[in-house]
């Protein structure tokens, strides 16, 4: 098994475990992080899949820099916004849907 | 020499920036200038590519692909990026009547409402897959931000909700995209046409399923809705109205990018599953819609339900006219959509409360703006000669074309359905106010701008078939 398969089978558990954190986790810290996880498997794999004969390709390490400052941006929205919730409710999960 | 492609980018960057340095609640003659020239250059553009019969392209600070940046317009681009052009500004001159000095909700609408057209924008003109994963991204965190702005602990919830949906459907999308690149080693959206057919490996399947899911779930598609209507509802009429009109919008316009490009060898094999969800979502959300207490919850269901006609074209893409009938329907929600809910900003502002029940009396007082909401509901009804017909009668030829008369049934039930919760909100509109009603005062240019967005939706039917044509002109 080549190192770049290697990279981007982790890539998958990573993105995979992140999804359902996102979904799952009721605690907002945890489900930005879970976010944080699924990004990070995304790059992996767009980095190890594009490793042909062991030579690395400029391009998608090009897309994975734009990708982390994406995700850094959508971290710090999620925080801010968390943070604020903080303030208002005192709690770090959502309140429950009032659907009517 | 002055490039409508890259102008139509960089205005709204320009505005969006100066409204943020000149501080809180501040730029708005900024932004309705930048965005008055904004249409100017999408009509020049639309003009340039209809009569041309070419994609005009672009290469971003002259480096081509794949070390730059490819753009490239057709018809449908054209079309999508006037459609921006046309409901932000009558938007931005609402907003700019809407927001109180005091509203927590102003401070920052500029900015972010700039950031949002210019990330459309650039959605609409980008030539690769990645490219379009970062502009997509910059769409749904300013309008995450745009729901967020007012401030209450709930609209936070909702934006907290939409942020985590919105970011789960980019990051399947991502993922796919990042499959796709390591089993043909490109983005671009025209060296991918040709390459991926049938017989692709199992890993370009499992990269289409996952884009498309990933869009579906921007897109708002039944059953992965649960967000829209709390941040729909939710926002402030101006930002409702944007994120209904334009902002579903651009996932769905990348979901028939990649139908009639990329992937089409291999999504028509879902084209009946993504139909059968579509009309899943007219009938549950016209079901929502006709149960909701608040009025915005009602109109946010709405959008639901009118999405789910987006999706029943998919089966009849391989035929004539669907594309047309795609963006019809796409002009006839957005400007009815942006018409209906900037008319309940004004009933909601004129009443003070929120709930349908509480409309009596507002018919006597605000006739416009009720003649507004009606005009629109005729448009999402599909009643002649609205752009909801010409839509909803293409959808319709097409489908008995193709003996799929299941379609029909679906598109017929639908506009009765939608006739029904339209008129529960002008029966209560109409009935006598109990006498300790008081109605507070609204600005007029609130009234009209919505009147002068639904009456677009109505009058698009009669001068339908230049759109379609500009659609057609290049694909």
């Amino acid at each position: 098994m080549s190192s770049g398969l290697l990279f981007a089978l982790t890539g998958v558990i990573l993105f995979a475990l992140g999804v359902a954190g996102v979904v799952l986790i009721t605690p907002l810290l945890r489900r930005i992080l879970a976010f944080n996880l699924m990004g990070s498997g995304a790059f992996l794999v767009l980095v190890g899949l594009a490793q042909r004969n062991g030579m690395s390709d400029p391009v998608p390490q090009a897309m994975v820099l734009t990708g982390i400052v994406v995700a850094v941006a959508a971290t710090a929205l999620a925080l801010a916004l968390a943070r604020k919730l903080h303030a208002l409710t005192g709690g770090l999960e959502l309140p429950a849907d009032d659907d009517d | 020499m002055i490039d409508p492609v890259v102008w139509l980018i960089l205005l709204p960057l320009a505005w969006a920036t100066l409204a943020f340095v000149l501080g809180p609640g501040r730029g708005a003659w900024a932004a309705l200038a930048g965005l008055l020239a904004q249409l100017g250059l999408a009509v020049t553009l639309a003009a340039k590519v209809g009569a041309g019969g070419t994609a005009v392209t672009h290469q971003v600070g002259g480096w081509g692909a794949p070390l730059g940046i490819d753009l490239a317009i057709d018809g449908l681009s054209a079309a999508m990026l006037l459609l921006t052009q046309i409901v932000a500004l009558p938007l931005a001159v609402y907003a700019h009547a809407y927001f109180k000095r005091d509203d927590p909700a102003r401070r920052y609408f500029w900015p972010i409402f700039g950031f949002l057209i210019a990330g459309l924008d650039a959605l609409f003109v980008s030539a690769d897959l990645f490219n379009l994963y970062v502009t997509l991204e910059l769409v749904g965190l300013a309008a995450v931000a745009l729901v967020a702005m007012g401030g209450a602990a709930q609209q936070i919830a909702a934006a907290l909700r939409y942020l985590f949906a919105t970011l789960v459907g980019s990051g399947a999308y991502l993922f796919g995209v990042a499959l796709l690149y390591g089993a043909t080693g490109t983005v671009s959206i025209a060296t991918l046409t040709p390459l991926v057919t049938m017989d692709a490996p199992r890993l370009v399947w499992i990269a289409a399923g996952l884009m498309l899911v990933g869009l579906m779930v921007k897109t708002a598609l039944f059953p992965f809705h649960f967000w829209l209507p709390p941040a729909h509802g939710g926002a402030p009429a101006p930002v409702s109205a944007l994120l209904s009109a334009l902002v579903v919008k651009a996932s769905f316009y990348l979901i028939l990018r990649l139908w009639l490009g990329p992937l089409q060898s291999l999504l028509p094999t879902f084209a009946w599953a993504m139909a059968l969800l579509g009309a899943a979502a007219i009938l549950w959300g016209s079901w929502q819609a006709i149960r909701a207490v608040r009025l915005k919850t009602l109109i946010a269901y709405s959008t639901v339900a009118q999405l789910g006609y987006l999706f029943l074209i998919f089966p009849l893409l391989s035929g004539g006219l669907a594309l047309q009938t795609a963006v019809m329907q796409v002009f006839a929600h957005g400007l009815a959509k942006a018409g209906m809910f900037l008319a309940a900003g004004v009933l909601i502002h004129a009443t003070g409360q929120d709930r349908v029940a509480g409309l009596a009396g507002a018919a006597g007082h605000l006739p416009v703006t009720l003649f507004a909401f009606g005009l629109s509901g005729m448009t999402l009804m599909g009643l002649p000669p609205s752009s909801g017909f010409l839509a909803k009668w293409l959808l319709i030829d097409a489908a008995l074309a193709q003996d799929a008369y299941a379609i029909v049934a679906v598109v017929l039930a639908g506009g009765l359905l939608a006739a029904v919760y339209v008129f529960r909100v002008l029966r209560q509109a109409f009935l006598q106010a109990p006498k300790t009603a008081m109605l507070h005062r609204v600005p007029r240019s609130l009234e009209w701008t919505a009147f002068l967005l639904a009456a677009a939706s109505v009058l698009l039917g009669l001068r339908g078939v230049e759109l379609m044509q500009l659609v057609g002109a290049v694909t």
